[in-house]
């Protein structure tokens, strides 16, 4: 578990350091060994989901798939990029409205998930 | 320049905080005293990768932006606090559909701001983009079908009809097909048309396959649909990721990709099914027509409220078996009501809870919690399904197939395989159910024609509510 992590750091402060942000065409080595550091971020990611989303238990499930949609709205943060970089003027909109729905998923997916888990009570010690 | 590269490492830092939030989030939903703090944690981790992107040195207008940000938060803020609990099912299938229509909206975007680049896209981005949308395009119609069905303004049946299985395999292989072609021919760079009109087809064939992969889906299965949308929604996103050569993408769709998919293998366990079956979308659609055990001859023995109050007032220890009916009956305060009564006079009452009982993974545990039910007073099928033979009183609320022994004792039976709730080892068995219809499953249980078991037939909330009057006078 903590090795995975340490691992999934590692990678992602190596893509950081290699490709100094978004990779360009130009720099072709360099966009392969960033795209291959790609996957090995998503099989690393992926098996510490697995492993760690394994153990929730089923009491927990409806909020488990609540907060991993919230989760993955952080597309958001793509969707803030198309709707703010220099683009035509319909892919900025395409981009507000991507803004837009990711943001729904992100502030009602955490307060929904948050007002789930607060009911979620054990017996009170009698006293 | 330097301003730049100090700007990007800050942008990277933020990301591998966030990812590290959303890892350590989760890992707090395995227990229930660490969910919450978990959750505040990932959404600090969100919060922080928001703030990071906005720094994005390629952003060089805020107003669509803010826009954007403020209508979402508008929409979504009150969606989280006011929806009901009883809603959740819906409210997840549409959440997935905004999640997708993110990511549908970014693929489309990422696919014609490539065929600027002097080499075109390159393979792995063209595959990224293509999957992207396809997958994200299935999602949003298919997670609104889904809402659709849950929300009732689309039959709760099956849909079928003549030759859809042949329809749906030519819209899912000319969608790949599709997809091949993009990556082929377009990967390398634009030339003409014709990449823009394959595109602009597939995309319309993904948002079609939604449709119909939905379609001739029922009610009782839409555990693993949520489930399955939900996978396919995380790596969408996790696609996006590749697309745009962003981790934090790539590990959060990674996350929640995970999720479905161990969700969805644990829904298609508990329903007997395949996998495979499930992932190619044909479930529901096959019901072999194998002729169960008919009922004739069978007699069932049918009790008053106050027969029932006597028997469940005097027991030791119930077992609670709730389903869908206790969820459309909004019957889970009555029942609370009833668990804390029992306990009251000295009896112990667990709850024991099946994968699939209601419309989406945990559902039922989440209406329980919501209705103060505490939760170390609920279990899952591995921890109770010893414990039924310990107990005097099984009351089944509202659930069906889940329960019928056919599924263990009967080679013949459609269900036999699926895990059930040993409810017929109890010495008494109380069924709360509106009539003698089947289940989902449309078959007899044969648990309504034991000689322990007592029909009390009624609508769930009123009838507990009954018994519970009838209890307080003992």
């Amino acid at each position: 578990m903590t090795a995975l992590l340490t691992a999934l750091g590692a990678a992602t402060a190596l893509i950081a350091m290699t490709s100094g942000g978004t990779p360009t065409a130009a720099a072709s080595t360099t966009l392969i060994d960033a795209q291959i550091v790609e996957v090995y971020v998503f099989l690393l990611a992926a098996f510490t989901g697995f492993q760690i989303i394994t153990k929730v238990p089923p009491l927990l499930h409806t909020p488990l798939m609540a907060a991993t949609n919230a989760i993955s709205a952080i597309s958001l943060v793509a969707s803030i990029v198309i709707a703010g970089a220099e683009r035509p003027l319909f892919i900025n909109i395409m981009g507000m409205v991507a803004v837009a729905a990711a943001t729904i998923n992100v502030v009602g997916g955490f307060v929904i998930t948050d007002r789930m888990l607060k009911m979620f009570k054990k017996t009170e010690a009698p006293k | 320049m330097i301003d730049q590269q100090i700007g990007a490492l800050f942008v990277q830092i933020a990301y591998i905080g966030a990812s590290a939030a959303f890892i350590l989030g989760l890992r707090g939903l395995t227990k229930p005293d660490t969910a919450r703090r978990g959750m505040q944690l990932a959404a600090f981790g969100m919060l922080l990768a928001i703030i990071g992107t906005l720094l994005n040195h390629e952003i060089v207008s805020y107003q669509f932006i803010i826009i954007g940000l403020v209508v979402g938060s508008a929409i979504g803020l009150p969606m989280g606090l006011l929806v009901p609990m009883t809603a959740m099912p819906q409210r997840i299938a549409v959440s997935h559909m905004f999640g997708a229509l993110a990511v549908t909206l970014v693929g489309i975007a990422e696919f014609l701001h490539s065929r600027e680049y002097a080499g075109g896209p390159g393979v792995i981005k063209m595959t990224a983009i293509g999957f992207e949308t396809l997958f994200g395009a299935l999602t949003i119609t298919g997670s609104f079908m889904a809402f659709g069905k849950l929300q009732g303004f689309i039959p709760g049946q099956p849909i079928t009809f003549r030759g859809q299985k042949l329809i749906n395999a030519a819209v899912f292989f000319g969608a790949v097909g599709l997809y091949i072609a993009l990556v082929i021919t377009q990967s390398g760079g634009a030339s003409g048309d014709s990449g823009l009109i394959m595109f602009a087809v597939m995309t319309v064939l993904a948002l079609v396959i939604g449709v119909t992969l939905v379609l001739p889906i029922g009610g009782a299965d839409m555990p693993v649909v949520v489930s399955l949308l939900n996978s396919y929604a995380g790596l969408a996103a996790s696609a996006t990721g590749f697309a745009i050569g962003n981790n934090i993408l790539i590990v959060a769709g990674a996350l929640d990709g995970a999720s479905g998919f161990i969700l969805s293998i644990l829904m298609s366990k508990a329903m007997n099914r395949s996998f495979a079956n499930v992932l190619f979308g044909a479930f529901g659609g096959e019901k072999a027509a194998v002729s169960a055990k008919s009922a004739e001859g069978l007699t069932t023995r049918s009790v008053t409220p106050e027969d029932a109050a006597m028997r469940i007032g005097y027991a030791r220890n119930v077992i609670i078996v709730p389903g869908y009916g206790m969820a459309v009956a909004q019957a889970q305060h009555a029942v609370r009501e009833l668990a804390e009564l029992i306990e009251k006079r000295g009896g112990r009452v667990r709850f024991a809870i099946h994968p699939v009982a209601g419309r989406m993974p945990g559902h039922m545990n989440v209406l329980l919690a919501e209705a103060n039910v505490p939760y170390d007073h609920l279990f899952d099928l591995d921890e109770i399904n010893e414990e039924f033979h310990t107990c005097d009183v099984a009351l089944v609320l509202g659930a069906n197939d889940v329960t019928n022994p056919a599924a263990k004792s009967d080679p013949g039976s459609p269900i036999y395989g699926m895990p059930i709730l040993n409810v017929q080892d109890a010495e008494q068995v109380i069924v709360v159910k509106r009539g003698m219809a089947t289940g989902f499953a449309g078959i007899e249980n044969e648990l309504f024609y034991l000689d322990k078991t007592s029909m009390l037939f009624g609508d769930a909330k009123s009838v507990l509510s009954q018994v519970v009057t009838e209890v307080k006078g003992l």
